[in-house]
């Protein structure tokens, strides 16, 4: 009966593990795998413990460019989609203006439509106006910047939708121009969700495959890299980098979380 | 200026108290701030029209071309080739609605007890578990769903486990995979691969709904004799539905176009609409007339069902 008891009591936490561990273990099988030596090709199989991939993480330096392309468009889609995605947010908190409602749609429209036909479109776009040879790195960005966009405005949004307006009227009261108001009292303030929007623009545009894969013509980011090579194989350094991602990751959510989780639970 | 509108501008100085010069310097104020919106609104939103709402006009001309590779294509307006395109497709297409439904429901079958066991049972936790559930995205989506191919291969344990379970019999039995031993390259692996990788999209929306609730109620439905399960039926099951129904959107609609689990996780018979604009867009011999024509189907289709939830439920609470 107390065994019946606690499994009620605890129920809803014992579900909430198992699909905690159904959405972790790949993650962990991307780290396990990346210590495989596998005899053949494919890095499917587990075989035998082995440290070469970690010692070679570029695969003699095939990995080097995909990667490099991956990084490059990453980081300027991000800067730009940063600048106009917080432009977008102070004005939809706050000012007022007409055609809201457009706004709001022109917005949430990428994010709901289908990765395969913002692709499509794109490239049809691209193909009537300019023709093949535009397809590459300046195609790549522009679309990056396209999706990226939406999901800086959400996240800078709802930083700005809780932050204190008397924080900025008391900076006014004290003769601030509305100049320094922005740069010494908003901007701090706004600046962790302008840093979470950029980490998130970060992570979505060098993770990009299918949009990548239409508007990329003959050039090769990381993900369409991995995507050619399915068919013969993936060699385990792309596990290294998988893992190596995560670890980075991690360790930033552990560095932002940690000190506030520490502040908590010494208030307790 | 004429002379009434001189007489109105100094009789509501006198009316405000103040001269009238000030009126004026406060009155440019005021028209520089109505233009400030449009100036940081107008670059991101001129982004978005020139590079989301025009290739839509593109790729609705491009659907009715016709030619080939070689002599390149001409706008004709050749309509028929939605016919031409469905008559050959439709399976995929039906295949391709099926699994990102059955994703869907499992999505949020998922997500529900998830976010409401981080919303409401977490604590301090909270924040901590929000970031594991975004944190599997930092690690290369392909490679991930490539681990799936490890975790359900022949001769792993989940299989073994599935065996010893008499799992993969009553999967087979109802179509879902295709022998007793095996669950790869079946609509089986597709749609595992389909919900995990779709899973956080589903919870983000749903956990934001449910945090914005005062666990008070629940304790109001306590003291009024309700049962857990009819305090969740009756009070965060329907104040959590804005965020059930903005999850289930934000999986369903990029799921009906993903291919890449079909692809990695399936076979030959689990060909989805997908992976066929794939190759009539960019693959060799491809007829991009088709592939635009069925990207505009699928554009007009998730558009409708996106439009009405918009107007239901309003943009304002997603975005």
């Amino acid at each position: 009966m107390a065994v019946i008891n606690w499994f009620r009591k605890h129920v809803i936490a014992i579900v909430a593990g198992l699909i905690f561990f159904f959405l972790l273990v790949p993650n962990f099988v991307v780290i396990w795998m990346s210590f495989n030596k596998p005899s053949g090709k494919y890095n499917v199989k587990w075989e035998k413990f082995s440290f070469d991939a970690w010692k070679n993480p570029l695969d003699d330096g095939i990995l080097h460019d995909p990667l490099m392309l991956s990084l490059e468009i990453a980081l300027l889609a991000t800067l730009v989609a940063t600048v106009l995605g917080t432009m977008i947010a102070f004005a939809i908190v706050r000012h007022s203006f007409k055609g809201r409602g457009f706004v709001n749609s022109v917005l949430f429209l990428p994010m709901a439509a289908p990765e395969i036909v913002m692709g499509t479109t794109l490239l049809a776009l691209f193909l009537n106006t300019f023709g093949v040879s535009f397809l590459g790195f300046k195609s790549i960005l522009i679309a990056h910047i396209m999706f990226c966009v939406s999901y800086v405005v959400i996240t800078v949004k709802s930083r700005l939708n809780g932050m204190d307006p008397m924080l900025e009227k008391a900076a006014q009261d004290l003769y601030a121009t509305p100049w320094q108001t922005f740069w010494r009292v908003t901007f701090p303030l706004v600046a962790p969700g302008i840093g979470a929007a950029a980490l998130l623009s970060f992570a979505l545009s060098f993770d990009d495959f299918i949009i990548t894969e239409m508007t990329a013509g003959n050039s090769v980011t990381f993900p369409y890299w991995i995507w050619n090579a399915v068919q013969k194989g993936i060699p385990p350094q792309v596990n290294v980098i998988g893992s190596l991602m995560l670890i980075i990751t991690l360790a930033g959510i552990a560095i932002a979380e940690v000190p506030k989780w520490l502040k908590t639970s010494k208030a307790r | 200026m004429s002379a009434p509108a001189l007489a109105d501008e100094a009789a509501e100085a006198l009316a405000d108290g103040t001269t009238v010069a000030e009126l004026r310097a406060d009155k440019r104020v005021r028209r520089r701030r109505a233009t400030l919106p449009y100036v940081l609104l107008a670059p991101g939103i001129i982004w978005l029209v020139v590079f989301f709402i025009v290739p839509m006009w593109s790729i609705v001309s491009t659907s009715v071309e016709t030619g080939d590779m070689d002599t390149g294509f001409v706008l004709s307006w050749r309509w028929a080739n939605f016919g031409d395109v469905w008559s050959q497709w439709h399976q995929q297409i039906i295949r391709s609605l099926e699994y990102s439904l059955m994703c869907t429901v499992f999505c949020l079958i998922l997500a529900l007890p998830l976010a409401y066991f981080i919303a409401f049972k977490a604590g301090r936790w909270k924040n901590l578990l929000m970031a594991l559930v975004v944190a599997p995205f930092f690690t290369s989506y392909l490679i991930r769903t490539l681990a799936w191919k490890t975790i359900l291969a022949d001769d792993g344990w989940v299989v073994h486990a599935m065996n010893t379970l008499h799992i993969t019999p009553l999967l087979s039995g109802m179509g879902w995979t295709y022998s007793d031993n095996s669950v790869l390259q079946t609509p089986f692996s597709v749609v595992c691969g389909m919900v995990y990788n779709f899973l956080p999209f589903t919870v983000l929306p749903i956990y934001t709904a449910m945090e914005k609730i005062d666990p008070r109620l629940h304790e109001a439905g306590q003291d009024l004799y309700a049962s857990a399960w009819a305090t969740f039926r009756k009070v965060t099951f329907p104040l959590a539905l804005p965020g059930i129904v903005g999850g289930t959107l934000l999986t369903f609609i990029p799921a009906v176009g993903d291919y890449t689990n079909a692809v990695m996780l399936g076979g030959p018979k689990t060909k989805v609409i997908g992976t066929v604009i794939e190759q009539q867009m960019i693959g060799t011999g491809g007829n991009i007339p088709y592939g635009a024509a069925l990207s505009v189907l699928l554009m007009v289709g998730t558009l409708v069902i996106t439009l009405a939830y918009i107007k239901r439920a309003g943009t304002e609470e997603i975005v």
